[in-house]
């Protein structure tokens, strides 16, 4: 009432629109003189146009014509790209880091069962903020509870105190849960695009902890429960009738669970780092045959070309150069680059689980690049690859036609910080770019004499 | 040249070793020392027998380590700048630190000194000249809020030496005597152009100790890089982690307002502590008998600031609190230099720019806890907008490597939400303000003639995402170079394992 009408009108219309907007309006936009990076089949267009009709992608070249009545948006030669995608991320289950999330589970009975998917919560302020970092989508992926490692080293030390997920009293389960996909959109009611997209299982020390203290233990643990899963698909009357040959260790939520991961339909995401610990979780996937995703794989680079024979993903964070402990030995900021040119399909997640911090994705993609690898691969590494990792390429991760149109125009080179998304569109619409973040900011600016800022 | 510079102790200090083991076998025997003490000089052994009922007797000095004032660098530095000779670096843009940006710029180094900055100054003879046509040069990167050494890698509880939790005051442990110069962060700091650390210890408690700003250099001990000259500092603590930490032992504080009475209790035993030793040695150098007070380590840290001498480190998250704190100093008589984290200080510019305290924080974290939920990423260029003084710093082993990176996140939400700041004023968030925020700024944070020839050589605009250093030196020595291996150094920990060749 204080201020000027003006900015409290815009301010009061980007609230709505960020309450109220419905997603995928069937606007039809075309988003002309792009530096388009489809990171699809037509590969870069200098000069391109992207048309956007009923959410979805419906042309993509040099050559496109406009159709009458199109909001048409000039690029100005500024890069479009698609949106960016952040793998192994707490957007949408998590609000403040120390009051916990809903990705972490200490119930022996609920372990690979667990579905992150029914815990999302799409009106979170991680998610403005995110999207003006450029991202669209997520892989929002269970955290595994911390078993006997005697916690963090200590709990304020650099001050991000209590961040999700540690408790070192609680028994954690050998499986965390099944990710899912999600889009970043304003104003929806489901954000998930996908669910049970991957199968989270850690491996090394972790792993070695919840089996009971070693490696060899959880690797028989982990056979032990695959074939209690194939048991368990082969005899289900005798399951119903309590016919079991012996104990199954995991419960009947687990076991049906772990079906989809025992077929090879849907993959395990096993974090892992060190080198001789990536090679056994290869030769166990191969052995059981599973899909494998590598989370973390830091010395990923020593083993580059075994991963890249295995067809195996892997998902880092870039800027992981410390020996932060005796199964980061090698790490070093030219991971990223180093697999990417073995052949390894790599895509990134950001620090500290790519939740409050996502924005940051662009600059560890930057980073990468800084320390050897392709731009180009960086790109793929933030969008079509983690699309394709998770199952969701059909629908995300490039621009393509009858692909959903999440898309993103930068004022710049997407990974320089001093660049800044121009637009943003999840599904066709053009989201806010504002934040509760961008409001406080407004809020103290321009500081007024007389009543307090809480007035204004 | 090694050997020069890593002679472990110069002359004096082994005659103060001396004399410390003399003053020792003299207490051992009873003997008290005779000599004015209250300069701060060294006491000379005496066997000179005490007799305390003799009143006319001359003043008595107290043996070493029984007066604060005595000796108040009892672990000194023994850095020594590495070898170097005259440098130009010339044809580079340079930003100064001092908010200037000079376009084909030299910067010309001698006897480890900023010897002289400007445009097109050709390089003189006898100087290795440095081509940095196409490159930018800054001050070296000071990172005013880092646990390396304290915390380093690995990370596990045997390297876990920041935060001695167990009591809410703990201002007599010296985060000095945590450091291993061996972790790997320092060499990774420095590959990213981190030229000087101020290393604190943690936040569990009101008051965490004393902390030390170190050279970053690699060294086999921490006197080998302490900065010479540097004052110390006090780490204290707003907040929630002091009352999380305590509260949860079922013992104060609890609360915030239990923070607040637990400074205010501890400032006011050591405004008593100071008065009585300032009454000791006024009697003593009126040359009138005096009772010395008890020696109390903790109280000695406190003392020093309440003297002006520590620099008060204060981490805290909150607007609110940070008014408090602000309020404390005044009741007590010192000085905040910097709040640290401070995410909310944008609420409050008005106040940090009158009071003079800078603010040390980051751009991007937020989120982490409860205090840390109003961090906004404009919270820096709205500090610099008001005129206050504003700091990017890690508080982290990843992020002191991207500081230039931080700052560049700031400045860039800054102009998207209207605030232009220009590139060669952004760069003061990495150098020059942190250097005041920590009491150095006479002696670097700037290219500055006369000054330490701490500089930082990117190849491209420390703004960009891609821009990596080229060379870093320190007091005009080469301490890292990118394109040769003879310097870049590893510390013991890497060697041998799969990190050497990474």
């Amino acid at each position: 009432m204080f201020r000027s009408l003006k900015s409290g009108l815009l301010a009061s219309a980007a609230l709505a629109a960020s309450l109220l907007a419905a997603p995928a309006l069937a606007e039809t936009v075309a988003i002309v003189h792009g530096d388009v990076f489809t990171e699809g089949a037509s590969g870069h267009i200098s000069d391109g146009t992207v048309l956007i009709r009923d959410g979805k992608i419906a042309a993509v070249g040099a050559n496109v014509s406009v159709p009458a009545g199109a909001r048409v948006i000039d690029a100005k030669g500024k890069p479009v790209t698609p949106g960016l995608i952040v793998s192994d991320s707490r957007i949408g289950a998590e609000e403040v880091g120390a009051l916990g999330n809903d990705l972490t589970v200490k119930n022996a009975d609920i372990g690979a069962a667990f579905d992150v998917q029914y815990g999302l919560d799409p009106d979170t302020t991680l998610i403005p903020i995110a999207r003006l970092g450029g991202i669209t989508g997520a892989i929002v992926t269970p955290v595994p509870a911390r078993q006997g490692d005697g916690g963090d080293q200590d709990e304020v030390a650099n001050d991000t105190a209590g961040a999700g997920g540690g408790d070192s009293t609680t028994s954690a389960t050998l499986f965390a849960g099944q990710a899912a996909v999600v889009d970043l959109a304003s104003g929806q009611h489901d954000m998930v695009v996908k669910s049970r997209v991957a199968m989270v299982a850690p491996m090394g020390a972790q792993g070695a902890r919840i089996a009971g203290g070693a490696r060899g233990a959880e690797f028989v643990e982990l056979k032990a429960a695959f074939d209690d899963v194939r048991w368990f698909m082969k005899n289900r009357a005798g399951y119903e009738k309590g016919m079991s040959p012996h104990d199954l260790h995991l419960s009947r939520a687990d076991l049906e669970a772990l079906i989809p991961v025992v077929e090879g339909r849907v993959p395990l995401l096993v974090a892992v780092d060190r080198a001789s610990d990536i090679r056994q979780a290869l030769k166990f996937a191969r052995d059981e045959h599973v899909k494998l995703i590598l989370d973390g794989a830091a010395e990923g680079w020593r083993v580059a070309d075994e991963i890249a024979a295995a067809h195996a993903p892997v998902i880092i964070d870039p800027t992981q150069d410390l020996p932060g402990d005796f199964q980061l030995l090698g790490s070093t900021l030219e991971n990223a680059g180093r697999m990417s040119a073995a052949g390894v399909t790599v895509a990134f997640t950001s620090a500290e689980g790519g939740a409050h911090r996502a924005r940051e994705l662009r600059y560890d993609a930057g980073n990468a690049v800084a320390h050897g690898m392709g731009w180009d691969k960086a790109l793929e590494a933030v969008t079509i690859n983690p699309a394709r990792i998770f199952g969701v390429a059909e629908r995300m991760g490039s621009l393509e036609p009858g692909k959903d149109a999440d898309l993103v125009v930068w004022s710049g080179d997407p990974f320089e910080p001093l660049t800044q998304p121009v637009a943003v569109f999840i599904r066709g619409a053009e989201q806010p770019l504002t934040s509760r973040q961008i409001e406080l900011q407004r809020r103290y600016m321009n500081m007024p004499n007389g009543y307090p800022v809480q007035y204004h | 040249m090694l050997a020069a510079r890593h002679e472990p102790f110069d002359g004096s200090r082994e005659d103060r070793l001396k004399t410390q083991l003399l003053a020792a076998v003299a207490l051992a025997t009873s003997a008290l020392l005779t000599a004015c003490a209250t300069d701060g000089s060294t006491p000379a052994p005496s066997t000179k027998i005490a007799s305390s009922d003799k009143a006319a007797e001359k003043p008595r000095a107290l043996p070493p380590g029984i007066d604060p004032a005595a000796d108040m660098d009892p672990f000194p530095s023994t850095y020594r700048p590495f070898p170097s000779g005259p440098v130009a670096i010339v044809g580079a843009t340079i930003f100064t630190g001092t908010g200037q940006e000079i376009a084909n710029g030299t910067v010309l180094i001698r006897d480890g000194k900023i010897e002289r900055v400007g445009a097109g100054i050709a390089a003189p003879s006898g100087y290795q000249t440095v081509d940095a046509h196409g490159q930018y040069v800054t001050p070296g990167i000071i990172d005013a809020h880092s646990h390396l050494g304290v915390y380093a890698t690995p990370a596990n509880q045997a390297s876990s030496d920041g935060n001695e939790a167990t009591d809410p005051n703990t201002s007599q442990v010296w985060a000095e005597h945590s450091i291993w110069p061996q972790d790997p962060g320092f060499n990774r700091a420095r590959e990213g152009g981190v030229t000087t650390l101020l290393i604190l210890p943690g936040s569990a408690n009101l008051f965490g100790g004393r902390s030390v700003t170190v050279r970053n250099v690699p060294a086999r001990t921490q006197q080998e890089m302490k900065f010479p000259g540097a004052p110390y500092g006090l780490k204290m603590a707003c907040g929630e982690n002091p009352k999380r930490v305590y509260g949860s032992r079922g013992r104060s504080p609890s609360t915030r307002m239990g923070n607040i009475a637990g400074d205010r209790a501890a400032w006011i035993r050591a405004a008593d502590y100071m008065r009585r030793w300032d009454d000791y040695h006024a009697k003593i150098a009126k040359g009138e008998r005096a009772e010395p007070p008890s020696r109390d380590l903790q109280l000695d840290t406190l003392m020093g600031v309440l003297k002006g001498r520590i620099l008060v480190e204060n981490h805290c998250y909150r607007a609110d609190e940070m008014a408090n704190m602000i309020d404390i100093s005044k009741e007590f008589g010192y000085h905040v230099a910097a709040f640290h984290h401070a995410v909310e200080s944008y609420k409050i510019a008005d106040l940090l720019k009158e009071n003079d305290i800078c603010t040390a924080t980051w751009a991007n974290w937020w989120g982490f806890k409860m205090e840390a939920y109003d961090a906004i990423e404009d919270n820096v260029p709205l500090l610099h907008k008001a005129g206050a003084c504003a700091v990017i710093k890690s508080d982290d082993a990843d992020l002191t490597q991207r500081l230039n990176q931080e700052a560049a996140e700031a400045l860039s939400a800054g102009r998207r939400d209207g605030i232009d700041i220009p590139e060669a004023e952004a760069i003061e968030w990495i150098t020059k303000n942190p250097a005041k925020a920590i009491g150095i700024l006479d002696q670097t944070g700037t290219l500055e003639a006369g000054k330490r020839a701490d500089v930082v050589i990117w190849n491209k605009d420390p703004f960009s995402i891609y821009a990596l250093t080229q060379k870093v030196f320190i007091d005009g020595a080469v301490v890292y170079d990118r394109s040769d291996p003879r310097f870049q150094p590893k510390s013991d920990f890497e060697i041998g394992h799969p990190g050497e060749t990474r």
